[in-house]
This record gives structure tokens, sequence and C-alpha cells, in this order.
């Protein structure tokens, strides 16, 4: 059994790797994408405040403070302290205020941070109130830090789903299947090779582009190289199990891939590749959830922006693991070796 | 064929058994039955659309059969059949940037036990090409790999779906030595096709198949003994001045000629110099089994 699938694993990748049209491809997209998206966003955030408030019980619209009453700043309200002060670190938030205590009013804001400055010299005009200063610090974090784990995570996406989904469509219509069925080879010797396969070029190519992203535009990356292979990992399996359900009985290369655009469209714009989901009706959120592309985005952000471990990311690796477990199960358990 | 002891009767290695394959609105395979023997090479002679390939992918265990069943050694077709049977099928893809030499060795890594692969290449005449990219193969390069994929692990039973198909007389010819190759190594081979002559000359036994069914079955030269007892004399059409009626034999229109069907070569031609029918293109041929089919069908085999 294990030669068989040696065989056919070895057979996959020299066929990947002889392609050189594709590896080429596979390569320089994503490169070209993460390069062009540092292009566009390395000129700065867009132009609002966001302003963190510790507010206690009392909503912010009944506080009676002058500050909350400026234009074009974003107040909202939090409760975690030590959360709330990262964010101001990290430039995620511009400044925090604790409101708690109205005759002891705080702030605190990022001294390299331009907006927290100018926060600063607002506030001062605004009140008469003496508030408590601090600052924190920390190295800011960027739309292309947000968005290269999303891009990276794209890319390998497309990848897991089209090379999988489409290679099995056109063996099984070429009648290359229908072949292998003829000798003594299983559908799981098969099925598992080229999940391996495929998994071993997609994290090669994946860890290629992650380290020349990183030496050419040096993103944050708070947590562990370990935690977030395993979360690209888990990640990468899972959807590559998805492309080959998606491919387990259809013979047709363009129905095939309809289906496939079907998969991967709705995940591009709803699993946060481009942009947060946060501030979206709670239903979109719960729909996105199921996709294996959100829950490696969210389980890889956590790892890099805000340096959390297997202990804070289980769920995410669990509800990948449980696609993956799903996914393989119907999909060999519908697998057809040919073209009726 | 294998030495067996007189008076004992050959052991069938396939039995096909009331086999029917039906598609929606088609009857494919109606009800055939027949026997391969072990180490004999078994032919299903008939037109495109006639069953052949259906009923040899029911017997290879790739189409399930509607009704009926296939036995093999008296017993139904187990794990052990995949790794004792070779399969080329009509038409194959191969797995892409692959050379010749590492398709054969992929597919032999599916079987425990089979030849090496450089005994493959060299028994299958591929030694020239055994580096290059299967894709850039000719067809006769390509059948001739398939043939060698379908022989890697040295089968009891070799099926082969119309091997020759598409192939140039001379491609042709190389595949039928190759083939008579494997029939000296005593193993049993079910050829389909269409040709008759490949048929006539590999074959020990045929069945011939119509719409589903086999309308004849045996030897060839027994098939063809049983049904004519003649013999066609062909002359150009240009040549021939006489009154075909009061000739009386059976004359028959062959486009450039006139077939002329006796049995008696000696009589015929007695009665053609008396009319000043010139001889001197005269051409004289036995019956093959497309007379044969013509025959039990009232139609041609490649119609």
């Amino acid at each position: 059994m294990m030669r068989r699938f040696l065989a056919v694993l070895k057979a996959r990748n020299l066929e990947f790797l002889r392609d050189r049209a594709a590896l080429g491809w596979n390569i320089a997209l994503p490169v070209l994408i993460v390069l062009g998206m540092w292009l566009i966003f390395s000129g700065g955030d867009k132009p609002l405040f966001k302003v963190a408030v510790l507010n206690g019980a009392t909503p912010i619209s009944q506080l009676d403070n002058a500050f909350l009453k400026t234009r074009y700043i974003d107040f909202y309200g939090v409760s975690d302290e030590a959360q709330a002060e990262s964010k101001v670190a990290h430039n995620q938030s511009d400044m925090l205020l604790d409101l708690r205590s109205p005759k002891a009013p705080r702030y605190w804001v990022n001294e390299t941070s331009p907006k927290g400055y100018v926060l600063e010299k607002i506030l001062d005009g605004e009140t008469d109130v003496k508030y408590a200063r601090a600052t924190v610090s920390g190295r800011a974090i960027n739309y292309v830090d947000w968005l290269i784990p999303g891009v990276l995570g794209m890319n390998m996406m497309f990848s897991c789903l089209f090379g999988v989904g489409y290679v099995i469509v056109r063996y099984r219509k070429n009648g290359f299947l229908k072949r292998l069925n003829a000798t003594p080879l299983k559908a799981f010797e098969f099925i598992s090779a080229q999940v391996t396969s495929r998994l071993l070029l997609i994290m090669s190519i994946t860890v290629l582009v992650f380290v020349g992203v990183q030496l050419l535009v040096l993103f944050y990356m708070a947590g562990s190289y370990l935690t977030l292979l395993l979360v690209a990992i888990l990640g990468a399996t899972s959807m590559i199990s998805l492309g080959l359900l998606v491919a387990a009985r259809v013979a047709s290369e363009e129905f095939a891939g309809g289906l496939l655009n079907l998969a991967t469209w709705p995940m591009m714009f709803l699993s946060g590749v481009w942009f947060s989901l946060e501030g979206s009706p709670a239903w979109i959120q719960d729909v996105a959830r199921v996709f294996p592309l959100t829950q490696m985005l969210e389980g890889a952000r956590r790892v890099m922006l805000d340096g959390q471990g297997l202990a804070d990311i289980w769920p995410q690796l669990l509800s990948l693991a449980c696609m993956t477990a799903l996914f393989l199960l119907l999909g060999s358990f519908g697998f057809k070796w040919k073209n009726d | 064929m294998p030495l067996h002891p007189i008076g004992l009767p050959m052991p069938a290695i396939l039995e096909v058994r009331q086999l029917v394959k039906n598609y929606p609105g088609v009857t494919a395979v109606d009800g055939i039955h027949f026997a391969v023997q072990a180490g004999e090479c078994f032919g299903l002679l008939g037109p495109n659309g006639a069953g052949k390939t259906t009923t040899v992918e029911i017997m290879e265990g790739i189409t399930p059969p509607t009704s009926g069943e296939v036995l093999y050694r008296g017993e139904s077709v187990d794990a052990r059949f995949r790794q004792e049977v070779g399969i080329q099928f009509q038409s194959t893809a191969l797995q892409d940037f692959l050379t010749v030499r590492e398709t054969l060795q992929l597919f032999r890594s599916f079987y425990a036990r089979g030849l090496e692969t450089e005994e493959l290449i060299q028994m299958c005449t591929l030694g020239e090409y055994a580096d290059r990219d299967a894709r850039k193969l000719s067809g006769g390069q390509r059948q001739r790999l398939l043939l060698a994929l379908a022989l890697v692990n040295d089968p009891e039973v070799l099926f082969l779906d119309e091997p020759t198909t598409g192939l140039d007389p001379q491609a042709r010819r190389n595949f039928w030595d190759l083939i008579r190759a494997i029939k000296a190594r005593r193993k049993t081979v079910i050829l389909t096709t269409h040709y008759m002559e490949e048929a006539f000359l590999l074959c020990d036994r045929i069945a011939i198949m119509d719409h589903g069914r086999i309308i004849a079955e045996g030897p060839p030269a027994t098939l063809l003994a049983k049904h004519f007892h003649d013999v066609i004399l062909q002359i150009p059409k240009a040549d021939f001045k006489a009154d075909a009626a009061e000739l009386g034999y059976e004359v028959l229109d062959a486009g450039e000629m006139i077939e002329i069907s006796t049995s008696d070569v000696d009589g015929a031609l007695q009665k053609l110099m008396q009319r000043r029918v010139s001889l001197a293109r005269l051409q004289i041929r036995a019956r093959t089994l497309e007379d044969l089919f013509l025959e039990l069908t009232g139609k041609e085999l490649r119609a």
C-alpha cells in the first residue's frame, strides 16, 4: 500500500515540477499581488481617527464629555484595558481614553503615531479638565501587515482548489483514472497521494513566498512561526480536501471550473482576505465562519498580529481539522474513477 | 496453445454467463455467453457499436453488468483478478510530463509481482524512446507503451481492446508480431477488433458480435469452412464481357471488379474462356471473415 502511495506521490510531484509554466505562475502571482498591494497601501491609512474609550457601564453617547462631540473621530467603547493599550501600541487605535472615573480621566497615545499627536492637541483644546497622560510604544500594524496573510491565504486557496480539482477532473475526462482503476491501486491511496503532493508543493511555495515577502516588506510577525506553519498546513489540507470533494464525480472541466469558482469567490470576499468583516452584519460573519479560508486567516492573523499561541487559536485549528475530515470522507465515498 | 492431457476438457480461465448491459434506451450487450480457454487468443469481432468494448469492460471488472456474471478460474472476480490481468483500453491518456520509463515504473509499483522495466522496454521495442516524454510518441510507439503497461504485472490474461485501430499498416504488422510473441509465452489474450485480417491471423477462436449478440463462434478457419464451400474469382469489369446470368454462378458487383462465387474453379474458368473473357488479370481469393459477416448479417462489417 505504501509503495503504491509513494509511487503516485512521486509521479505527481514530477509532473508538477516539470510543468515550468504552472510552477513559475504559482510562485510569481502571490509575490506580484503582495508587492502591488504594498505599493498601493504603504502611503498611509485612511484619514479617520479611531479612539477607544474605557467607558465602564455608561454608554458613550450618555457620557458628558466635550471631546466626545468632536466630528470625524470614531469613538468606540472597550472594556479590556490591556488589549486596548496593545491596540494603541500597534496603531490599530490612535488613542485610548479612560473615562470610568470622571474626576481623574486618563489617556494613552503612541508617541510615534502622527494621529496620536494630532488627537492629543485636539483633546488639549476641547477641554479644561486635566487628563493624566500615558504613552505606549510598539511597532505600528499597517494594512499591509494585515493584508499579507490574506493574500497568501487566497493564493493557497486557489492553488488548493484548482490545482487538485482541475487535475482530477482532467485525469477522469481523458481516461487516466479509468486506466488506474484497472490496476490494484485503491481510491484512498490515489487520493491521499494527491493531497500529500499538493500539500508539499503548496507549503514549499508558500514558505518561500513568505520568506521572500518578509525580506522585501518587513511585515509584522508577533507570534510563533511554528504555530503559523501548523495553521497553514491545516488550512491547506482542508482546502485541498474541499477541491477533491468538488472534483469527486465531475467529468467536465467547464462544470468543474464553475463549481470551483462557486467555492472560491465567496471565500475571496467573505473570508476577510481584503477587508475585515468586523463591521458587517452578523449573519454574514456567521456564513463566513463555515469557510476554511476564514478559519485559516483568523488563526494566522491572531498568530501574526496578536502573537497568540495554540491555547488561543485551538477553535480555528479544530474547525479546520473537522472540515478536512468531512470533505475527505464525502470525497472518498463519492469518488468516481470514470466518466459514464 | 499450452500442452494439455488429451481427452480431458480444457479448463476455462474466463467464463461469461448470460451477460446483459442496458444503457438508457440501448441494450449494448444482449444475453451473451462464452468461455475462454487458458492460453488461447480469443477474438471478439464486430462493427463499431456491436457491444465488443462493453463486453470486455464488464469482463475486466471496469463496468458492472445489468445482469449475468463473469467467472475467473471458476470463481467470481475478486482482488486477485486485478493482480493477474493486464488491460489495454481503446484509448488511454497517461500522466503528463512522465517519460516512458517513469510511466512503466509507476504502473509496476501498483503490482505485487511483475516484469522488470528494462525487460518490458526491450520486449515492446521501446528502447529508443525510453527517456522520451510519453506524450511525444507516435501512434505505433504509444500503442506499444500501452501494451507494455498492460504487461507490467506479467498477467495471466491480457485484454486488448482494438489495439491497432488508427495505426498505419507497418505499425499494425509490428504490433501483430508483439502479440504473437506474447502468445508464445502461453498467455491468454482477449482481443477485440474490427479488422478481420487481424482476427484471422492472431485468434485461435473468435466470436462475431452484432447488436449486442454473438452471431457466430469458433476457430476462424472452421467458421469459414462451415459457412462457405466456394472461392471467389475476381475479374476487372473492363475484361468481363459475358452475360452474367447465363454463367450459372453467383456473380457480384464489387466496385472495379466482378466477383464470381464458385466451388468448381476448373469448370468456371472453362466457361469464362469459352465466352472469350480475358483471364490475364484474374485473381482467386478465399472467403474471408468479412464475407462471413456479410453472409450472417446482410451488411458490410465496416459499414
